[in-house]
């Protein structure tokens, strides 16, 4: 076992990591608005929205990622769609995760009692008021833990782009491995680094939590 | 003109008829209270008055304006109509001072630096002023209750409506709730409750409304009604109350 010979390609790794970050959060992000509209759609009256969008929950999650990567990188420029690798996989993961996230901000939708929605109607308030002062917050508190642990998923997922040769962290060892032979030094390092980030992820999220939902829970 | 006018109003849930022609005048300064069996309609005709139902047949009228889930200016009609619900509906994300203010602010009733000041006033009025920074979750049943009813006054109704406000409230938590409500009867407060607090609906109200299976049974005031209840209904329904 011997470390030594990666130390050369540091700068390579931290960019690989860099691109992996990037890729995480950008998905996570574009995810995150699919899922709210997701949800809102699934408990609108559009009936063909509905559909719509229950269509793509069960396509996107009960389908390869590998494969959505493929199909927005491979397949999209047949139809005049050419996006580069992180593009390509930024776009096919957020559909990823935002198919998940259609599910958990739902279910944290489906949580606030109706009686909260009364009484905000009461109130005087619009639809979108009641929505966005007091239904969003708890909902959103109720969906943070599935959302989170998603998020974490997402982000161990991105070495998925590697396959389109995105430079993201797994590609980057994959051609380090290839420069050194040293596969077993290779892949131990960026376990490391892939945990490290996983773990930092769910500290914030929980200094985050904290700071964002302060209110005490029900007794 | 009377403040509310309901005049034959028919809901149905289902195949269940909760409502079957009830008629009934609220005056402007009056104190109405409805009492009457689980599942005689008292919640639904309340819930009728401020549109969080439509009715099926027949006309509410509120200050001369037709009452349906559908009219135009429904966010305003339910500023002047405020509703006290038996479960508080707190928003538990808010604290105290953001429950009241939310409503005034995001329609425009006041802007952000009278805010506090409306919070510290209609606080005062319900008694709980050192509440203001609290979190609903700190308090207790009864202060949850009056903070709801702080709500709802700091829109500046013109018609309030209670509906079973102390029946989730543990015994000795009742009390703080009905003094508050006693005093805004005092200051002269439309108001429509229905209750099961037979004491107060004695000592409080100008004419109590029995409603049995959908309709206005009996009415009439309090001392009469239930010295001398007229009919068979009113008369087991007091005596089991007692």
């Amino acid at each position: 076992m011997n470390f030594l010979p990666l130390w050369r390609y540091q700068n390579q790794l931290i960019d690989g990591a860099i691109v992996t970050l990037e890729l995480t959060v950008i998905s996570a992000l574009a995810g995150l608005l699919i899922g709210i509209a997701g949800a809102v759609a699934l408990k609108g009256r559009i009936t063909p929205l509905r559909w719509l969008v229950r269509g793509y929950i069960e396509l996107f999650r009960n389908t390869p990622s590998l494969i959505q990567i493929f199909i927005v990188f491979f397949v999209l420029p047949n139809f005049g769609l050419k996006l580069p690798a992180f593009e390509a996989a930024a776009v096919a993961l957020s559909l990823y995760f935002g198919a998940y996230s259609v599910e958990i901000i739902r279910a944290g939708l489906d949580s606030i009692p109706r009686s909260q929605v009364e009484a905000g109607q009461c109130l005087g308030l619009s639809g979108w008021q009641v929505f966005r002062h007091i239904i969003l917050p708890p909902a959103l508190r109720n969906a943070y833990p599935a959302v989170t642990s998603q998020f974490v998923l997402l982000l161990l997922g991105t070495s998925l782009a590697s396959q389109v040769a995105a430079d993201e962290l797994f590609h980057v060892a994959g051609f380090i491995e290839s420069r050194t032979y040293r596969s077993f030094e290779v892949y131990a390092v960026i376990c490391a680094v892939y945990f490290a980030m996983a773990m930092s992820f769910k500290a914030l999220f929980a200094i985050v939590g904290l700071a964002a939902f302060r209110w005490p829970r029900r007794r | 003109m009377a403040l509310v006018e309901i005049r034959d109003v028919h809901k149905t849930f289902g195949k269940v008829e909760v409502l079957k022609g009830v008629s009934l005048d609220v005056e402007e300064g009056e104190i109405v209270t409805i009492i009457g069996r689980s599942g005689s309609g008292k919640s639904t005709l309340l819930r009728c008055i401020n549109a969080l139902e439509s009715v099926d047949s027949g006309e509410i009228r509120v200050e001369g304006q037709t009452v349906h889930a559908r009219m135009p200016d429904l966010k305003k009609f339910r500023q002047r109509v405020g509703i006290v619900f038996q479960a508080f509906n707190l928003f538990p994300h808010l604290k105290v001072e953001r429950n009241i203010t939310l409503a005034p602010l995001l329609t425009g009733r006041i802007d952000k630096a009278k805010a506090r000041a409306l919070a510290a006033d209609v606080l005062t009025r319900v008694g709980l002023a050192d509440k203001i920074d609290a979190w609903p979750e700190q308090l207790s049943g009864g202060q949850q209750q009056r903070v709801a009813i702080a709500r709802c006054l700091a829109m500046a109704p013109h018609l309030m409506l209670f509906d079973e406000v102390t029946s989730a409230l543990d015994p000795e938590l009742v009390g703080e709730v009905l003094k508050v409500m006693e005093a805004m009867a005092k200051q002269g407060m439309t108001m429509i409750l229905v209750t099961h607090e037979m004491g107060f609906a004695r000592n409080v109200a100008n004419r109590i409304v029995f409603m049995h299976q959908g309709r206005v049974w009996e009415q009439g005031p309090p001392a009469k009604l239930f010295a001398n209840p007229e009919t068979p209904e009113l008369a087991s329904f007091i005596a089991s109350a007692k």
